[in-house]
């Protein structure tokens, strides 16, 4: 039984596309308590014996089964760090939608660091999607610094969409990632600040093994007098792949810092990275003004097909 | 009917202004299918500009229906019937076909019905539909896409600036009959295409002559053409150098 009040479901709607109990494994916390979990044959959930998180446990050869595990925090002053590791079993296939939302109308700040760590299976498969929302007008801060981190076994597949577009005032996220023989990684990144907001993104890629390859790419949007840095490294240490890509959109008095780097320490490591900023080109604006639309419905227009 | 009126424009170059269209005048009608024709650096693609309000005048007037619009910026043109093919049209990282078709019709129109007008430019609507405008599409596809937003339009005046710019042989064919379809159809609109084509040329009702800022002659095909073919341009090279 998941106990939620509106608050709590309309931030869970924002995270999670969520109008209801979904099916398949999950685990709801809300102001770091349990409000409900569900566990399948071959899923379980189970909570860490000293309280920091919990662990779930994907059986191998599971298919196309889905994990849900949203936070919700809609009072002022919470401040918590939660453990959750991922056994992702042999040869299993499954999606996992994580993602936090924070509504803080007090005057104190809310933070939710989230520690994820992924042991993903040898061939095994996942879609792993996290949102981060943020509402609320009290002055209290809305904080999330998440960590990510992804042990990749050989022939392992993961693909990953975060996805931070309104609300949060400060966030730090950091993703790393270690990938043995031809496993695969794709990170697809959407990020938007206003205000007064900042955020650091973090990537550290390992590719270790033969054949292995990854994408991260990053599209941002700084807005107001907000702030974003995107910091990603792929290093190459076998024959391998990597590129890295970060397109941004500067508005207003936004602030965009881009470091691409790539680190290769085997001949055969092809890497490549590629940055841009740059505002809204004003051709872009005028053909949707000339179907129309106001400069700023086309602004919105234009940033709504960007973040997709 | 669109009417312009003693319009003059001027960029500044080297802190020296210097004037692209002088005192024009020209009425374009309803039910008619206008080319304008004319030399590199004569003003055609400026004209079409300022029709649009994507340019603004110096001076002169732009009348639609009677009603001044000299003064309208290019949404509120737009909104009063007025659409724009770009000779290079913009791409969009994120918006697919089928969003900008939504945008030009103004509602959200079916699936079926977007397709509808990619066919009519020859797209197969499938492939297209949810292709993002990005640079992953062709020059001719790209023109195709935009001749379809203002299919989805449906405006009273049509302008096209040079849409056979950037397009191989194969796409050229494609477009002269989209065009002769448009001009079979036109009822109480009017198209205004900038051109240097004969193929385009060959089916207009009149043919407007654009030199140095202004409407040097006008004429239906049969009377103009001779008169531009087998010369290398309007106005002779020795006459803009004199």
């Amino acid at each position: 039984m998941v106990q939620l009040d509106a608050i709590q479901k309309r931030l869970i709607e924002e995270i999670a596309d969520l109008h209801s109990v979904p099916a398949g494994a999950y685990n709801f916390r809300a102001n770091s308590k349990l409000a409900g979990r569900n566990t399948t044959a071959n899923i379980d959930i189970v909570s860490k014996p000293d309280g920091s998180g919990i662990d779930i446990h994907v059986k191998p050869g599971t298919k196309n089964e889905s994990v849900h595990i949203p936070v919700v925090l809609s009072e002022s002053g919470i401040k918590e760090t939660v453990y959750n590791d991922f056994y992702i079993g042999e040869g299993a296939d499954v999606v996992i939608v994580a993602g936090c939302g924070i509504d803080n109308c007090g005057s104190q700040d809310s933070e939710h660091d989230g520690i994820h760590r992924f042991y993903v299976g040898k061939n095994a498969k996942i879609k792993y999607v996290e949102k981060h929302y943020g509402s609320g007008d009290g002055r209290g801060q809305r904080i999330l610094n998440p960590v990510t981190e992804v042990y990749q076994e050989e022939g392992s597949s993961v693909e990953m969409e975060m996805e931070q577009i309104k609300g949060v005032d400060s966030t730090e996220r950091t993703t790393l990632a270690e990938l043995k023989a031809d496993a695969r990684l794709v990170v697809k990144e959407r990020l938007m600040t206003h205000g007064s907001q900042n955020a650091v993104s973090t990537y550290r890629v390992n590719l270790n093994g033969a054949g292995a390859t990854a994408d991260v790419v990053s599209r941002s949007v700084a807005r107001d007098e907000s702030s974003q840095t995107f910091n990603a490294r792929i290093t190459g240490n076998a024959p391998c792949s990597g590129h890295t890509e970060c397109d941004s959109i500067i508005m207003d008095k936004g602030r965009i810092l881009a470091i691409p780097s790539l680190e290769a320490n085997d001949v055969d490591a092809m890497l490549v990275h590629e940055a841009a900023i740059g505002k809204i080109a004003g051709d872009q604006l005028v053909k949707l003004m000339t179907l129309g639309l106001t400069e700023q419905e086309a602004e919105e227009q234009i940033i709504n097909g960007f973040l997709r | 009917m669109l009417e312009i009126r003693n319009l003059s424009f001027a960029v500044h170059e080297d802190d020296r202004q210097k004037e692209i269209i002088h005192d024009l005048n020209l009425t374009i009608e309803d039910g008619k299918f206008t080319v304008i024709t004319g030399p590199n650096g004569s003003g055609k693609s400026t004209l079409a500009r300022l029709i649009m309000g994507i340019e603004k005048p110096i001076s002169g007037s732009i009348l639609l229906d009677g009603e001044d619009i000299t003064a309208l910026d290019i949404t509120e043109r737009a909104k009063k019937g007025i659409s724009f093919a770009f000779q290079q049209p913009v791409r969009f990282k994120g918006i697919r076909v089928k969003d900008l078709l939504r945008l030009a019709a103004g509602k959200r129109i079916s699936v079926s019905e977007a397709c509808a007008y990619l066919s009519e430019v020859g797209l197969c609507a499938r492939d297209y539909i949810d292709r993002e405008i990005n640079s992953s599409l062709s020059g001719g596809e790209l023109k195709r896409i935009e001749i379809a937003t203002l299919l989805a339009r449906k405006t009273r005046l049509s302008v096209f600036d040079e849409p056979e710019a950037g397009i191989d042989l194969w796409s050229f064919q494609n477009l002269i009959r989209i065009f002769e379809k448009m001009r079979a159809e036109i009822r109480d609109s009017a198209i205004v295409i900038i051109s240097h084509q004969e193929r385009i040329l060959q089916i207009a009702d009149e043919i407007l002559v654009l030199a140095d800022g202004r409407i040097s002659e006008k004429g239906t095909p049969a009377e103009i053409l001779p008169r531009l073919i087998g010369q290398s341009a309007p106005v002779s090279a020795c006459q803009k150098l004199q």
